[in-house]
């Protein structure tokens, strides 16, 4: 463990307290906030000023410093938090995690952003009535200095030993300190000995113990304190490093520190005190604490507590024991490096594989289905499943992060459109695989600003179409039928059809005279080359298109498609896999190659006659299904197998259907049969190839690529159909 | 024979970092993330030190200190305090509530061992 | 290309030595991860010509490059008695289609020679210095643009 790894984990809890900053602030927001809440929120913002000092992160220490001192006076009470002060404080904590990734990335925040806020968080806490601790001076941050002028805990007795000193005799650097403890310092299990031990090593010392006020057994007090010391000191060279032993306990003792007239004798105690008698002079030069053990221990026996005792002289060993308890209240977990996760996933993904080919093999070897062997394997069959549901369960986290993190965006989308809204979220602990949540959300966010945007209209403008000024977006996410669907719902205008059609058309993306539903046209948005922004707004100028949006979905195994009501707003819909590792897939031969087809996208399987398959020009083929002509794909010529062309009536054809609804009729040779398959990426092993999504191994051991239906039927380049022409579909 | 000193913080990186500034001065680190999990390793064996941050969920420091001295066999086992905040009144607060002393943050491993060595052996 | 010169010249190396066609290779067997025997791979559309396609090792995906075919000497026809030398370039695994392994030679830095000044691009690219050997010349193969670097996501 050195301190890089610890600036990780330091970052790591960053996040987390981020993320606790904005859940608490979202509840002052709404209303629903307690003291707990405020409390939680107040540690936050302290936990990374902590942490951040540690690394010397001096921008985020100075910025985290304001921020908590306001949250400091919310949680004292001195302050109200009302919704103007909480909105003030969810952009502070936006600025806060801009300087946090700033410091873990090692860039420059921006000082344009940071420093205004910093100060709108300080005049709140001015108007309050305190005084400003913005910048580092505070006192809080300072290594506490004795308070005021009175350094010592009592009243300096008449006859001042002060007039003694002269500055020779601090340039002679030989003091006398006079150390007399009250019971306090002993109720604070403070320890005089390691006191006098610190001293002691600051120069060369004698230390006497005056035991004169130690009363007989029968008036003792356990409790009392009943020694004083006087020790003197020579070769110090500050006069004010002197208190340093004394720091914790100088309200604890009577504490007098004496520069010594060069000259005098060491351990002569002439000054007259209340409280020095003569005392039996114990023995010299003990700096061995042992020594001072021995004496203290013989005299002071009683007045320390027995415990004490134990401490100084025997300290046995004792061998540190973990705490094996962990918290009863909340729910038990423990902290995983993602690393370990994922080589149990691949590692339970091969097991999977291992035993499918080991039910193949005993297949093969001729045993019937009711033998005890094929019995057996079942059984392993079903156990190995299990261990993967549970592995993948593992990797599966709520969404609810993600979808806080869409708050923030909605906050600085408004803001930059100058437009009002809401964002309401619905089933955080839905639960979705790790990966997928990461992936997840630069579409999200892209569609989230693009609701803002291009969604809701602005507040003017919906008065008058008499809705309310503030817009709303609605996030939910929900299992639904193995699947996980997440939708953004906006209360905007809904879809320009009117704009979207010749939009399209003007791109070339459909026919002048396509006949298209309304549904068919909301979905155009996500066809490559399309983009409503004509005018460049501050956000959506990018020329990020909802087609990388939808191919970011895909690639994820999932579906995208949105639905529209003028007037009325629009609603995106995802749906994605509960999990990346399985698919349910449809085995076929292809050019003499197996490969895999998702069964998700399978519509039916046909054996076409060759009357079935009509040509279009040269170069395209269609089949007629029922009442309709469907785009004829041959898979081997386009995944480009070789020179054999497959004769329609030899092999099957595969209807698939996309997620816009287009369908297409995928060729092939033969099906093999239908299984569930472990995804292997192809893309970290190899890299992209078009039309395919991944790979897989079989039973057999061989490696079988399974197709990504979607890009199979956009046009490869290379191949000669070009079938992204949707007025050649027909509604089925 | 090595001494064995308690930290009490809920932020794991601070952990880590007493942990590693102690282990490198020859102290066996016991660790705990809040007041709550404190007593309850406490309920094990008594540690030479304890060292606790004030702020944490829960049970926060002032509460498990008191807690720690209501508890006879715990009465003298010295506790420092490790926070950023400091003022007089924070100071006391933490001398009411059994602090034997205490060590700001940031601290540099010097200071930390010097304050352990101040109230320890 | 020079010979690496980040360690001393005295340090020892281990090379893998093998053959492809008639010719004598060599890599250091740090980058070396197993070898096994060639089985039949599963072809990759649209891949470059010396990317004979995956197989199946112990559950991962493992591609495989024929060098014969990438150093332009003329696609292998494998059978089983030809080998695979499982290679780990950054954090990818690739496979290298080989004829045989020879050796494992033990081979102080300064025995290897920079790579002569041939007209050849391939050999200017691939080959990061020679070394004498028991059959004439044997050189060290520079693995890391073994794979294209355009693979990856397509727009």
């Amino acid at each position: 463990m050195d301190m890089e790894e610890i600036k990780q984990t330091f970052f790591v809890e960053c996040e987390e307290q981020l993320a606790e900053l904005e859940s608490g602030l979202l509840e002052m927001e709404a209303g629903e906030a307690d003291s707990e809440t405020v409390n939680a929120v107040f540690r936050a913002v302290h936990s990374i000023k902590g942490g951040a000092g540690a690394f010397q992160l001096e921008q985020l220490v100075s910025f985290a410093h304001v921020f908590e001192t306001l949250l400091d006076l919310i949680r004292g009470d001195e302050l109200e938090a009302s919704a103007d002060v909480v909105r003030v404080l969810l952009r502070a904590a936006d600025v806060l995690s801009d300087l946090v990734n700033a410091a873990r990335d090692g860039t420059e925040a921006d000082e344009s952003v940071w420093q205004p806020m910093k100060a709108e968080l300080d005049q709140f806490i001015n108007s309050n009535g305190d005084t400003s601790p913005s910048g580092a001076e505070s006192a809080e941050d300072e290594v506490p200095v004795q308070d005021g002028p009175d350094e010592f805990g009592f009243e300096p007795i008449p006859i001042s030993l002060d007039m003694f000193e002269t500055e020779d005799d601090e340039a002679a650097g030989e003091y006398t300190v006079r150390f007399r403890p009250t019971r306090e310092l002993f109720q604070s299990a403070s320890e005089p000995l390691f006191i006098l031990r610190e001293l002691s090593g600051m120069g060369m010392a004698t230390i006497e113990c005056d035991t004169s006020n130690v009363p007989t057994l029968d008036a003792f007090d356990p409790t009392a304190s009943y020694l004083g010391w006087t020790i003197t000191i020579r070769g110090v060279e500050n006069k004010d490093s002197l208190h340093e032993p004394f720091d914790f306990v100088e309200d604890q003792c009577e504490l007098e520190i004496t520069a010594i007239a060069s000259g005098e004798a060491t351990g002569a105690l002439e000054e007259v005190s209340e409280d020095d008698l003569s005392p039996p002079v114990l023995e010299e030069i003990v700096t061995s604490p042992a020594e001072i053990e021995v004496e203290v221990a013989a005299d002071a026996e009683m007045a320390d507590e027995p415990k004490v005792q134990a401490q100084v002289s025997d300290a046995p060993a004792k061998v540190a024991e973990p705490s094996k308890q962990s918290a009863n209240a909340a729910p038990a977990t423990i902290r995983v490096d993602l690393e370990r996760v994922d080589r149990l996933i691949n590692l339970v993904g091969e097991l999977v594989v291992n035993q499918a080919m080991l039910s193949q093999r005993v297949v093969e070897a001729g045993l019937t289905e009711t033998s005890s062997v094929m019995m057996g394997l079942d059984e392993l069959e079903q156990l190995t499943r299990e261990i993967q549901d549970s592995v993948m369960a593992i990797r599966a986290q709520p969404v609810k992060t993600l979808l806080q993190r869409m708050s923030r965006v909605v906050r600085e989308a408004a803001d930059a459109t100058g437009k009002i809204v809401r964002l309401r979220t619905e089933g955080e602990s839905t639960e979705i695989d790790k990966t997928v949540i990461e992936r997840l959300a630069d579409p999200l966010t892209h569609m989230i600003r693009n609701a803002v945007d291009h969604g809701l209209e602005m507040p003017e403008k919906r008065s008058k179409a008499e809705k309310s000024e503030e817009g709303t977006i609605e996030l939910s996410a929900a299992h639904r039928s193995g699947r996980v669907v997440i939708e953004i719902k906006d209360d905007g205008a809904g879809i320009n059809r009117d704009k979207v059609r010749s939009i399209a058309v003007e791109k070339g993306l459909i026919g002048a005279d396509a006949q298209l539903s309304d549904n068919e046209i909301d979905n155009l948005i996500f066809l490559p080359g399309f983009s409503t922004a004509t005018e460049v707004s501050n956000l959506s100028g990018r020329g990020v298109g909802m087609d990388v949006v939808k191919r970011s979905i895909q690639a994820l195994g999932g579906r995208i498609s949105i639905s529209s009501r003028p007037g009325h707003g629009s609603t995106f819909t995802m749906s994605l896999p509960l999990t990346l590792a399985v698919l349910d897939g449809m085995v076929v031969t292809v050019g003499g190659q197996t490969l895999v087809v998702p069964l998700t996208a399978i519509v039916e399987t046909l054996k076409p006659k060759n009357s079935d398959v009509h040509n279009m020009g040269c170069d395209a083929a269609v089949v007629a299904v029922r009442d309709s002509f469907v785009p004829l794909i041959e898979v081997s010529e386009k995944l480009a197998f070789g020179e054999e062309r497959t004769n329609p009536s030899d092999g099957v054809i595969i209807l698939v259907e996309t997620d816009e609804g287009k369908q297409n009729a995928l060729l092939v040779d033969s099906i093999q049969d239908q299984r569930q398959v472990v995804i292997k990426s192809l893309e970290v092993s190899y890299g992209h190839i078009p039309g395919v999504a991944a790979a897989t191994i079989l039973g057999d051991g061989r490696v079988a690529l399974i197709l990504d239906v979607g890009e199979l039927v956009q046009h490869v380049p290379g191949s000669s159909l070009n079938s992204d022409q949707p007025m050649m579909l027909e509604a089925s | 024979m090595s001494k064995t000193i308690l930290t009490v913080d809920d932020s794991r990186a601070m952990r880590d970092m007493l942990k590693m500034a102690l282990s490198d001065a020859g102290y066996d680190v016991v660790q705990a993330e809040d007041g709550v999990h404190g007593l309850e390793v406490l309920e094990g064996e008594a540690p030479d030190v304890i060292i606790t941050d004030i702020n944490m969920p829960r049970m926060d420091g002032f509460g498990f200190m008191e807690a720690v001295r209501e508890d006879q066999r715990l009465r003298s086992v010295p506790i420092l305090v490790l926070t950023t905040e400091f003022s007089p009144e924070k100071k006391q607060r933490a001398r009411d509530a059994g602090a034997t002393g205490w060590i700001v943050k940031p601290f540099d491993s010097e200071k930390l061992i010097t304050a352990i060595r101040r109230v320890a052996a | 290309m020079n010979t690496t010169a980040n360690k001393s010249d005295d340090e020892i190396c281990e090379i893998v030595s093998f053959s492809v066609g008639a010719q004598e290779f060599g890599i250091d067997i740090q980058s070396v991860r197993e070898i096994r025997g060639w089985t039949e791979e599963t072809v990759l559309p649209r891949s470059p010509h010396y990317v004979r396609g995956v197989i199946n090792l112990r559950g991962a995906v493992l591609p495989i490059v024929d060098l014969a075919a990438r150093l332009e000497m003329g696609p292998s026809e494998p059978s089983a008695r030809n080998v695979i030398i499982v290679t780990q370039i950054n954090d990818q695994l690739v496979g290298l289609l080989v004829q045989s392994v020879s050796d494992i030679l033990s081979v102080n830095k300064s025995q290897i020679q920079p790579t002569p000044d041939v007209a050849s691009d391939l050999a200017k690219n691939f080959v990061r210095g020679v070394l004498p050997s028991e059959n004439g010349m044997l050189s060290l193969i520079e693995i890391k643009d073994i794979l294209p670097v355009e693979l990856g996501e397509a727009a």
